[in-house]
């Protein structure tokens, strides 16, 4: 069995890639799969947190590449999944303690019995990224209908396509449908329309994720959350499953009928 | 062949120039890294240019070595090479292909240049591209915002340009530049620069040129 090896970046920060690795990999662990995240941004590490797994750290991922410990004991098992790991940055290292090669090893290792790797980029295009995107079958870009986070996007597709990580997929995410319906936040289609790259999912603006990462507890697990079910759609596509983009826009009859006669 | 011949290193202003030899590029790569090794503390913290030569180097090795490098605490920032094919993949990488002073033969093959040559690029240009040519510029694909084409020519793209174009960025009023979408975030011919107006209706295939020393567009009609 060799497992997958997903990095999720983005080049801006704050545009919800903690959230969306916790999600996930919550949502594929659910599914039954063996899942590890890893937290790529030493120094800044925030997805213990999200995953309200903090106080459990006693070995992090510099322990493991430095040898002071063993892959498995910096495996931090999940509270509410027993199949699921979290393999937490060190907080007091940069992201220098670590190498690209480093990366390499570790997932090669974890492989060998882990379904899915899933690997939370820092910001930026530095060091970091580099060791986030150096051992990836798949690189999932997140963006938010914003013109500044899609120019990064845009960059950050630009270094993959010259690294030869093959085409990454897009992950648009708190989108407003109210403010396109103003005019006054970029859609699906607009960001596309720059990016040109495979849209593996859409994810509707929603408090409750706020909410639920105060808490530890990522909300892919709520049945009834729009947030947490874009997301576990998006983990069946990765599975390879054909899942059919939510409506995420309530149209009126009116509104529906005038887009029928447009058609 | 020694060390010391496939890898001659030069001191400059602000960083190291290491020149590779003639061989096999595994060899070079292994001969600099050995290189590397034994003078640890020298090469800590170096920013280096490599001149390559003739070697055509794919994105993956180039990156490769980029990253062996800077596992060593060495900074790879620009690549020199007679290859327009390496030169275009360490542009691709974010690297440097120039350094202030242009080598002498680089100067001869841009007065070489005339209109019959142009820098073929068969995709999307995107974000934090540079990519810079001493003749004319054909580009397949878009040009986004946050890319940046710089011709001694003129530019033409067969997509939307929505970065920055420099057209005669030498002093050639008579480039031109053209584009299905013409929208960039700003136009410069020779020393005129301009910005684009805001989009009304559908885009269409435009043309700019120096007229009366203003830059000045037009639908694009050929011929």
């Amino acid at each position: 069995m060799t497992g997958k090896v997903i990095t999720i970046t983005s080049g801006k920060g704050g545009v919800g890639k903690t959230t969306a690795v916790a999600n996930l990999a919550v949502a594929l662990a659910a599914d039954g799969k063996k899942v590890v995240c890893i937290d790529g941004d030493i120094g800044l590490r925030n997805l213990d947190v999200v995953m309200g797994l903090e106080n459990r750290i006693v070995y992090d991922i510099v322990d493991v590449v430095e040898g002071r410990c063993k892959t498995r004991q910096a495996m931090i098992r999940d509270k509410r999944l027993p199949e699921l790991f979290l393999i937490p940055a060190a907080q007091t290292r940069d992201k220098n303690a670590v190498s690209p090669s480093d990366m390499v090893r570790l997932c090669d290792e974890l492989r060998q019995d882990i379904d899915w790797i899933l690997i939370d980029s820092p910001a930026g295009i530095e060091r970091g990224f580099r060791n986030a995107i150096a051992p990836a079958d798949k690189v999932l870009i997140v963006t938010n209908p914003e013109m500044s986070a899609v120019r990064d996007a845009d960059r950050v597709v630009g270094l993959l396509e010259a690294e030869e990580k093959g085409s990454p997929s897009l992950v648009v995410n708190r989108l407003n449908p109210a403010m396109i319906k103003r005019g006054d936040m970029l859609s699906v289609d607009d960001v596309y329309d720059l990016l040109r790259i495979d849209v593996i999912g859409i994810v509707p603006e929603d408090e409750n994720v706020i909410v639920a990462s105060n808490r530890g507890a990522p909300l892919a697990l709520e049945a009834k959350s729009r947030a947490g079910q874009a997301f576990r759609n998006i983990a069946r596509r990765l599975e390879g499953h054909q899942v059919p983009f939510m409506e995420l826009e309530s149209q009126g009859l009116w509104e529906r009928l005038a887009r029928m006669g447009r058609k | 062949m020694s060390d010391t011949t496939l890898v001659q290193i030069k001191g400059l202003k602000d960083g190291l120039l290491v020149t590779l030899g003639d061989a096999a590029w595994s060899v070079l790569q292994e001969a600099l890294l050995r290189r590397v090794e034994e003078q640890a503390a020298f090469f800590k913290g170096a920013r280096l240019v490599l001149d390559v030569g003739n070697q055509i180097l794919k994105a993956a090795e180039l990156s490769a070595l980029r990253d062996t490098l800077s596992e060593h605490g060495i900074v790879l920032w620009a690549v020199l090479s007679n290859s327009p094919t390496t030169e275009n993949t360490a542009q691709i990488l974010g690297l440097a292909t120039r350094i202030h002073k242009a080598r002498p033969a680089e100067i001869q093959a841009a007065k070489g240049i005339d209109h019959e040559s142009a820098l073929w690029i068969d995709r999307t240009l995107r974000s934090g591209v540079r990519v810079e040519y001493p003749g004319n510029i054909v580009v397949l694909g878009d040009v986004n915002p946050g890319a940046e084409v710089i011709a001694g020519g003129s530019v033409i793209v067969w997509g939307r340009l929505r970065g920055v174009v420099h057209a005669g960025a030498e002093g050639n009023q008579a480039a031109i530049v053209c584009a299905l979408d013409l929208s960039p975030t700003q136009l410069r011919i020779a020393g005129e620069i301009a910005v684009s107006p805001a989009r009304r209706g559908q885009p269409k295939p435009e043309v700019v040129q120096l007229k009366d020393g203003r830059l000045q567009a037009e639908t694009w009609m050929p011929g």
